[in-house]
């Protein structure tokens, strides 16, 4: 047994011993212990270094609010994690924590000079020391701040365990399981509503765990809790999950609740998923998260060894554990006393009660006299002392005129505290609810609440176990009653259930120099009591901003135990009431949340879809190398063996040029639209004319944003009178039939219209370059093929290879060119066919690489590539697709707005770089005058930039100011090492007279 | 996450399956070549942005595809009522009654 568990206490199973390790040395704990249970029974307090000054520290708290007892976890490879509270981590055999924030060693740390140094990390010190000189900047206080910063060390290797989620709906769902949360679920489920009750710990029962002196309807605490946990199991419509935090709190009762599912498990079950994000929707929400405890501001206050009095209860009772011999208790609250009492009652010698308070109750002094125990009623604790384990406490009197008499010195090894509780008001803070200050409870308790929700016990500001059962009750049978379940309530009888009462302080007055006192509000962020009221001195009056120069209650609790010492503290430095300083902003998760519970499934290969064509599969048996476009992926080049993108890229190009190449276009977005206002329909969206577009005939098409930009554009084609076949970019597709449908159903409904997506069901094989026909026609049934009866800018409806087929005479490279649209399930045999009669024009296939470059050799655009939602269509140099005749279309009246009249409004232009060997970045900024002084003027940008093997040299688009009127000038583009000249030319580069079209 | 009822399918839905689509009540001009710019600037530009109730449209997206409007709270978040596309903008009273 160790030396600090008390073999007859606590709910661990004192027969089931647990192997683990703290810092490689062995320990031994029993099954239902915490870490931080199962150190302390060994006599272990010190735990971690401090954030800022590296102070030692040991455990505050036993719960989730822990702000000191951060721990890595190693559970095998890929499985470690920082940060985990001790206070709430499960023991299990092997397993194995460090504690962190120190170096060489938790005992002797370097780190700890900075709280000898500690006038330099005052309150924004980060704002004031790093200043001058600026050359140090980069160089010296990045690095140094950036090795200083964070909390632990982050995982190196990925995340190996999986995570689940789940949505679920209920009648009444209810966060937290003390006594107020047991009552609400049991009223609930007797109603026969559908409950979920809540809890983060491993067990439901909350504070019944811990304070075991009243007793329910003639039974102990703990009878009546099993009781309780029985009737619940006994219902079919209740569903109890513990290890499970509510995280968040969201619009109309949808609640988000991590459940941790393997982390208390020495083997957990193959493939069983580490932990799961459940989404409720419930009907109506009890929210019993009942109170933490405050701690009191002292100097000295953060020593191992110094807790919430509440929390040595909790080992105490909960656990077996004492957390130490000779503990003195200093406390402006009742509640301590009780945990004095427990203390004495199991054999402990407490010191002394120091309590702030002058009048304390005589019921409490008298039961302390009687077990023996020092009060110290109306004296204060001004210091402390102990290295890493505090050793003794100094205390004096305190009169209405100040601090009197000597200082006492009072040996100890725990000194544990209390400044009363706060309610947990946190997820119903989520929902924007109000909140109240009660000014006697110095606390922010729930007010209006804006969601179907009730709060109940401790969390709603009402102490005690009869409120908490009372309240709990009320509170489950009215929400099932509102979730349409009438339930009556069950009123509870409690014996010996004290009536608590208690003060709340600002820093614990002291007869020493407060500005050399370290008295801790935030414990995590090191932040003291004078940091405060430095802040506000330095002109911080709002507690949002005192909060973010302090950093107090930031960070991994989130000031679970210091927001309201810092808000009353800086109250009253700045002299109004705590209220009209407001209160931080609470936000989700309650706790901290691993990445992994928030991903679930969505990761690796399910992070998002990957959208393949029909013809995929074939370009992946070919070692094609893919690139993600929007959401498909497409190939982006098929190299051979040994062969480079550029050498694959040009080999490709050069194919197209003189033979036959072969894509897969069926990724185009295609858009069908039918009716009899079809081509009235077309006229309104896209700036074109489409009226006398003849049926068999294609036209490349624009299409606006109303304020005039480029949106997308694509060909077009008519099959008949009343059907248009519309193409758009990959990408756009989606944007463009929202918007279609937008005008239709909003600004047109009276247009006999229908749109419908048609992306997916035709599969896309464009044939491009001198040999495409002669490939393409034997193949071919229904369609005359010859130039005089199917021109470039045809389409017609036909057979390929049997199947049927929708024929576009296109051309995306210059060169003679086919789209062959087949149904999607033909995709494959159909390119099989092509590939295989292509075979004696060496027909190859080419990527969307190749795509680029050779679009680009004839100036065609890429929207969302040479455009950026800035550019008109004659700013793109499509002023020609412009229906001039038309009274309207969308973004047509944008056009004449005076700034896009503007001369000089950025126009694409081709660019040639002075040596045909460089290929400019694209993005990259382009100036004038490469002598002028900085920063220099930017006239455009790149927008595109290949090699093009036709012209054997390089080529670029480029967006610059009053473009077209420059060409023939000389611009310079400034790289990091060196300026590239280059001029201004057209936008075609190749076949300027389209005669590659017909050959 | 909001609940968002459909006023074409007639089903409350969550958000997920709905796209925001801009302040409604907001009609394209018959003939835009009849507006001065700073018409046409305030038609394209120019929105309420209120704080409190707000009429806007959404799209039943990954439901029906239908546009509708809305009249939602921009404090509170709180939808107030549905409507389908078209139907003129609810009086006061209409509103107070989908509230209570």
């Amino acid at each position: 047994m160790s030396k600090y568990r008390i073999s007859a206490k606590g709910r661990v199973d004192q027969r089931k011993p647990v192997r683990f390790t703290f810092n490689g040395a062995r320990y031994v704990g029993f099954k239902g212990d915490t870490l931080a249970s199962a150190l302390l029974a060994n006599g272990v307090h010190l735990i971690g270094r401090s954030f800022k000054y590296h102070r030692p520290r040991g455990f505050l708290s036993a719960g989730s609010e822990e702000p000191n007892a951060l721990v890595g976890t190693d559970r095998g490879p890929g499985r470690f994690e920082p940060n985990t509270r001790a206070t709430v981590l499960e023991v299990f055999d092997g397993l194995s924590t460090t504690s962190q924030n120190h170096w060489p060693s938790l005992k002797h740390d370097i780190g700890a000079v900075n709280d000898a140094l500690y006038m330099l990390f005052s309150a924004g010190f980060y704002y004031k020391t790093f200043m001058w000189p600026k050359s140090f900047w980069n160089r010296v206080y990045e690095p140094f701040i950036r090795g200083a910063a964070g909390l632990g060390k982050s995982p190196t290797t990925p995340d190996a365990d999986t995570y689940a989620s789940r949505f679920a709906h209920c009648d009444v769902l209810v966060v937290g399981s003390g006594p107020a949360g047991l009552a609400a679920a049991l009223e609930a489920g007797k109603s026969g509503a559908r409950v979920i009750l809540v809890d983060e710990q491993a067990e439901v029962g909350g504070s019944l765990l811990s304070e075991t002196d009243a007793s329910i309807n003639g039974m102990s605490g703990w009878q009546w809790l099993d009781e309780a946990r029985a009737s619940l199991a006994g219902m079919k419509n209740v569903t109890v999950l513990t290890r499970t935090t509510a995280i968040g709190y969201y619009h109309q009762n949808l609640v988000g609740l991590c459940q941790r599912l393997t982390d208390h498990l020495a083997n957990p079950p193959k493939n069983a998923p580490r932990e799961r994000l459940w989404k409720v929707r419930a009907r109506q929400v009890v929210l019993a998260q009942g109170a933490i405890e405050k701690p009191l501001v002292f100097d000295g206050n953060d020593r191992p060894g110094v807790m919430l009095a509440g929390s040595a209860r909790s080992y105490l009772n909960r656990y077996g554990v004492k957390v130490g011999d000779r503990p003195v208790i200093v406390t402006s609250h009742d509640s301590a006393w009780l945990t004095a009492f427990d203390l004495a009652e199991a054999g402990i010698k407490v010191v002394a009660i120091i309590d702030i308070r002058r009048l304390v109750p005589s019921h409490l002094v008298a039961r302390a006299e009687a077990l023996g125990i020092e009060t110290l009623a109306g004296w204060t604790v001004t210091g402390t002392s102990g290295r890493l384990r505090v050793a003794s406490v100094r205390a004096k009197r305190v009169s209405r005129n100040g601090i009197i008499g000597p200082p006492r010195k009072l040996a100890c090894d725990a000194l544990l505290m209390s400044g009363g509780w706060t309610p947990s008001v946190h997820l119903f803070s989520h929902t924007k609810g109000k909140l109240d200050w009660n000014e006697d409870g110095q606390m922010f308790v729930p007010g209006e609440s804006t969601e179907e929700s009730r709060c109940a016990g401790a969390g709603n500001g009402n102490f005690g176990l009869v409120a908490a059962l009372a309240e709990g009750a009320a509170a489950g049978a009215s929400a099932a009653t509102d979730a349409g379940f009438p339930a009556a309530v069950t009123s509870y009888k409690v014996d010996g259930d004290v009536q608590l009462t208690g003060v709340n302080n600002r820093e614990l007055p002291t007869d020493r120099n407060a500005s050399k006192a370290k008295a801790f509000v935030d414990f995590q962020n090191d932040v003291t009591a004078k940091d405060i009221r430095l802040a506000v001195r330095e002109g911080f009056k709002s507690i949002e901003h005192i909060k973010r120069y302090t950093t107090t209650g930031m960070a991994t609790d989130q000031g679970k135990t210091s927001n309201i010492n810092g808000l009353v503290i800086a109250s009253d430095a700045v002299n109004r009431p705590a209220p009209s300083i407001g209160l931080t902003t609470f936000r989700p998760p309650y706790t901290p949340t691993t990445f992994g519970a928030f991903a679930g499934y969505n990761r690796g290969e399910l992070f998002e879809v990957t959208r393949k064509t029909p013809i995929d599969g074939w370009a992946e048996e070919r070692q094609a190398v893919f690139e993600p476009v929007s959401l498909w992926r497409r190939a982006r080049y098929f190299p051979r063996t040994g062969e480079t993108m550029h050498a694959a890229v040009a080999r490709e190009c050069k194919a197209v040029r003189e033979s036959v190449g072969m894509f897969d276009a069926s990724t185009l977005g295609k858009i069908e639209i039918v009716g009899p206002d079809a081509a009235e329909f077309m006229n309104r969206m896209y700036t074109n004319p489409w009226t006398k577009l003849a049926s068999g005939r294609c036209r490349y098409g624009v299409l606006l944003g109303e304020d005039g930009f480029i949106r997308d554009d694509g060909v077009i084609g008519r099959m008949s009178s009343d059907r248009f076949h519309v193409t758009t970019t990959t990408s756009g597709a989606p944007r463009v039939l929202a918007m279609m449908e937008d005008y239709l159903q909003t600004e047109w409904p009276d247009l006999k219209v229908w749109l419908t997506s048609i992306t997916e069901q035709w599969s896309v094989i464009a044939l491009q370059g001198p040999n495409s026909r002669k490939l393409l026609e034997p193949l071919v049934e229904g369609i005359d093929l010859s130039d005089e009866a199917f021109p470039h800018m045809s389409v017609a409806e036909g057979q390929v290879c049997g199947v049927p087929m929708r024929l576009f005479r296109m051309s995306f490279t210059g060169e003679r060119g086919y789209e062959v649209n087949v149904p999607a399930r033909y995709g494959r045999a159909v390119w099989e066919k092509l590939f295989e009669a292509g075979q004696a024009y060496s027909v190859t296939p080419y990527g969307t690489e190749t795509m680029h470059v050779l679009r680009a050799e004839k100036g065609f655009i890429i929207v969302g590539q040479d455009t950026d939602g800035t550019l008109t269509p004659d700013d793109a140099g499509l002023g020609w697709a412009i229906g001039a005749a038309k009274a309207d279309f969308v973004g047509k009246r944008s056009l004449t707005r005076p700034d896009m009249l503007k001369q000089d409004r950025k126009q694409l232009v081709g660019l040639l770089t002075s040596d045909p060997n460089t290929v400019l970045e694209e993005g990259a900024q382009i100036v004038l005058d490469p002598n002028q002084p900085l920063p220099m003027k930017m006239v455009g940008h790149v927008t595109s930039s290949y090699w093009s093997a036709a012209l054997g040299r390089s080529i670029a688009l480029a967006v610059v100011e009053g473009g077209r009127k420059r060409e023939g000038q000389t611009v310079h583009i400034p790289m990091p090492d060196r300026t590239v000249v280059a001029r201004i030319t057209g936008t075609v580069f190749y076949d300027p007279e389209n005669q590659r079209l017909s050959a | 996450m909001l609940l968002i009822r459909c006023p074409y399918c007639e089903t409350e839905r969550p958000e997920l399956e709905f796209t925001y689509a801009g302040e409604a009540h907001i009609a394209r001009p018959n003939d835009p070549s009849k507006l001065t710019d700073d018409q046409w600037k305030t038609h394209l530009f120019i929105r309420s942005n209120s704080r409190g109730t707000h009429f806007e449209r959404w799209r039943h997206q990954h439901g029906c595809g239908r546009f509708f409007n809305a009249v939602r709270d921009t404090v509170s978040d709180k939808f107030a009522m549905t409507y389908k596309a078209g139907l003129p903008r609810p009086t006061e009273t209409e509103l107070e009654e989908a509230r209570s």
